[in-house]
């Protein structure tokens, strides 16, 4: 894997085989939401040690420690899109987890599907593009964002992914282009 | 990020570092500042170091369990809301959290839309307690000595007096003459009391008749008498465990005097038409302008009900006696009433001044407001000129004075009018004062306002009477 410096990378997780056409929309979507490249990347290795047998589920914290580890040096942001229910210790499940104000981010199509089978529905779609950009909003120490419609918006169900837009509220994006750093370091833990 | 997420610290206490950190790294991200404790001697340092809006505390911990935690912290920060976590839910265990004092409780794993909403819900409901405790304080702002204005040493010996005797459970009776500010006293000692977050109930009992001022007092039960359509609750039970004002006590009928004593000497009274004896804890204040220690002697006032009321007597010099607060009143005065009545008067001019400073205030300060709430009005500039307090032709019509000379000859009715609304001026609305003046009883003097259309300018009530707040 290669990409220039600063660059989004899109690695495909997934115990399924890599949906190129939904992943190049994703990235096209991600270039438009944070004004920088981003780009597929391929790989073929995996986590070894994310699933919990006891929960069939797979650790979306292990996920994002596996990845730093195995970002390349010149990808500034590193989206994982995976097909495989995510859950973090204290909560029964999740959509995605990020790195605060880090470099990794991790998405789950697990629970974004609309039942009605294919996964490229323009829901399903939808949905994934505003959980991909919520997560690396997440990332560029963007916090979770009060304004109706910001995709930045806190969502624990699908009726509240689906409610939320699928770009950044005029807000958030003034503070992306400030980097985000006042934000990150007012919400610094004690 | 909103301001209150910001001001939300969420304490989480779990002896397993993964809960901690996987529950605090997701609720950071909703802008809540966050920290953690890995047992309960750790949480409960944390709670004596600083305040907690919200504790989730894990339930089975080694050494200290999460319901000593929730126990300790309840006595250390009683409004922090304490949130129980635990992977093995038995009812039991949620009822003893609850009983405790939990503000709710959770099996883990949790549903991160439960837990969202939980933590929203906390928030948001102590958002309001907040609210409502700064509404609070704003309320008893107006009423607290430390916003009585007053440069006067007299005053100063009169808030002296009240502070101290704030804080005894004594009966206290505030004299003065009209105006001077007798029910803003009584609130603020209320306020300084240990009764201050209990009712403070006011009852003026010059302004209603004796029967209406026994069922006012008392309350009445169904059928007591024609129009009693169901039970009422009176002053002295709206009062319960807080403070009665009676203003204008001299004023009333020796029944009530007789009423009013047994309710002082045995603490319990019956509703009118009722048969059972009510218990209540209040703590009388009252007030009066009347010399009431003359109108003992004249048999008009029990002198037995005097001394329980003369337990701690305070008395309110006139505005004439303490001169060098009116400066401070009067901007003060012009500061607020030009806010209300949204106009761009700053102040006085020289002049001016020096008609306030001369004029004897016989009504006092509220005599004082109501000058300047009309100069206000009338006023064309910046600053109030000495026409507009309209104070120089009034002292050139007093009986005595020089002048006074008619441009026509008067009615008597009309002669009387004008004599009856300039009394009542002059005792700042005070109908019981003013009929007293008149030589006519308070029902006549209400006759003639009616027969005349004159209106008290404005009532006896604490509004008015804010006169003396900042």
């Amino acid at each position: 894997m290669s990409a220039p410096s600063g660059d989004i990378g899109v690695w495909w997780l997934g115990a399924a085989a890599e949906d190129a056409s939904t992943l190049g929309r994703l990235c096209a979507h991600l270039t438009l939401a944070f004004g920088m490249p981003a780009r597929l990347l391929h790989g073929r290795d995996r986590p070894a040690d994310a699933f919990d047998p006891r929960r069939g589920q797979h650790s979306s914290t292990r996920i994002l420690g596996w990845l730093a580890a195995a970002c390349p040096p010149r990808i500034g942001k590193l989206l994982a899109v995976t097909d495989v229910d995510l859950f973090i210790p204290i909560l029964t499940f999740v959509y995605g987890e990020a790195q605060l104000g880090g470099r990794a981010a991790v998405v789950s199509t697990a629970r974004l599907q609309d039942g009605r089978g294919p996964t490229r529905s323009p829901l399903f779609l939808s949905r994934l593009l505003k959980e991909a950009v919520h997560e690396l909003g997440h990332t560029f120490s963007l916090l979770h964002c009060g304004q109706e419609g910001c995709v930045m918006s806190r969502s624990v169900n699908l009726t509240e992914v689906d409610a939320k837009g699928e770009t950044l509220c005029d807000d958030c994006r003034a503070c992306l282009k400030q980097g985000g750093p006042e934000k990150a370091e007012e919400h610094e833990r004690p | 990020m909103s301001d209150l997420s910001r001001r939300t610290r969420i304490l989480v206490v779990d002896d397993e570092e993964i809960v901690r950190e996987s529950l605090s790294g997701w609720l950071q991200k909703d802008g809540y500042t966050l920290a953690v404790a890995p047992d309960g001697p750790a949480a409960l340092a944390e709670a004596r170091r600083a305040p907690w809006s919200i504790l989730l505390v894990d339930l089975k911990m080694p050494g200290m369990d999460g319901l000593t935690v929730l126990e300790e912290v309840k006595k250390l920060q009683p409004e922090a809301a304490v949130v129980i976590m635990t992977a093995y839910a038995t009812i039991d265990t949620a009822v003893t959290a609850m009983k405790n004092g939990a503000y709710d409780y959770l099996v883990k794993p949790f549903d991160p839309e439960e837990l969202s909403h939980l933590i929203r819900r906390i928030v948001e409901s102590q958002a309001l307690l907040r609210e409502n405790v700064l509404l609070r304080k704003v309320l008893r702002r107006d009423y607290r000595f430390r916003d009585l204005l007053s440069k006067s040493p007299a005053m100063q010996a009169v808030f002296d007096l009240a502070k101290t005797a704030a804080r005894s459970p004594s009966t206290i009776l505030i004299l003065g003459e009209s105006g001077t500010g007798k029910e803003l006293l009584a609130r603020a000692i209320h306020a300084e009391s240990l009764r201050s977050r209990e009712p403070f109930v006011p009852v003026s009992c010059a302004a209603l008749t004796e029967t209406l001022l026994e069922s006012e007092l008392f309350g009445y039960e169904k059928g007591a008498f024609t129009g009693a359509g169901a039970r009422r609750q009176g002053k002295f039970e709206a009062a319960d465990r807080g403070s009665l004002f009676l203003d204008e006590i001299g004023d009333i009928s020796p029944k009530l005097q007789m009423d009013l004593l047994r309710v002082l000497e045995e603490r319990r009274f019956f509703r009118v038409g009722g048969n059972e004896p009510l218990h209540v804890d209040v703590r009388i204040l009252a007030a009066t302008n009347r010399d009431l220690k003359k109108a003992v002697a004249e048999g008009q006032f029990r002198e037995d009900l005097f001394y329980r009321l003369n337990v701690i007597p305070i008395t309110l010099p006139p505005l004439r006696e303490r001169k060098e607060d009116i400066p401070l009143l009067a901007q003060h005065f012009i500061e607020r009433l030009d806010a209300e009545l949204q106009r761009k008067v700053e102040g006085l001019t020289a002049e001016a001044m020096e008609i306030l400073m001369r004029h004897q205030w016989p009504g006092n300060i509220r005599e004082l407001r109501n000058t300047l709430e009309r100069a206000i009005v009338v006023a064309s500039g910046h600053l109030i000129q000495a026409k507009d307090l309209g104070l120089a032709l009034a002292a050139a019509t007093e009986p005595g004075a020089a002048g006074g000379e008619r441009s026509r000859l008067l009615s008597l009715s009309e002669v009387e009018r004008e004599h009856v609304a300039r009394v009542l001026k002059a005792t700042g609305g005070n109908v019981s004062q003013a009929a007293r003046v008149l030589g006519i009883d308070r029902v006549t003097l209400y006759a003639k306002m009616k027969k005349y259309d004159i209106r008290r300018p404005e009532d006896q009530s604490a509004e008015n009477e804010e006169t003396a707040t900042r």
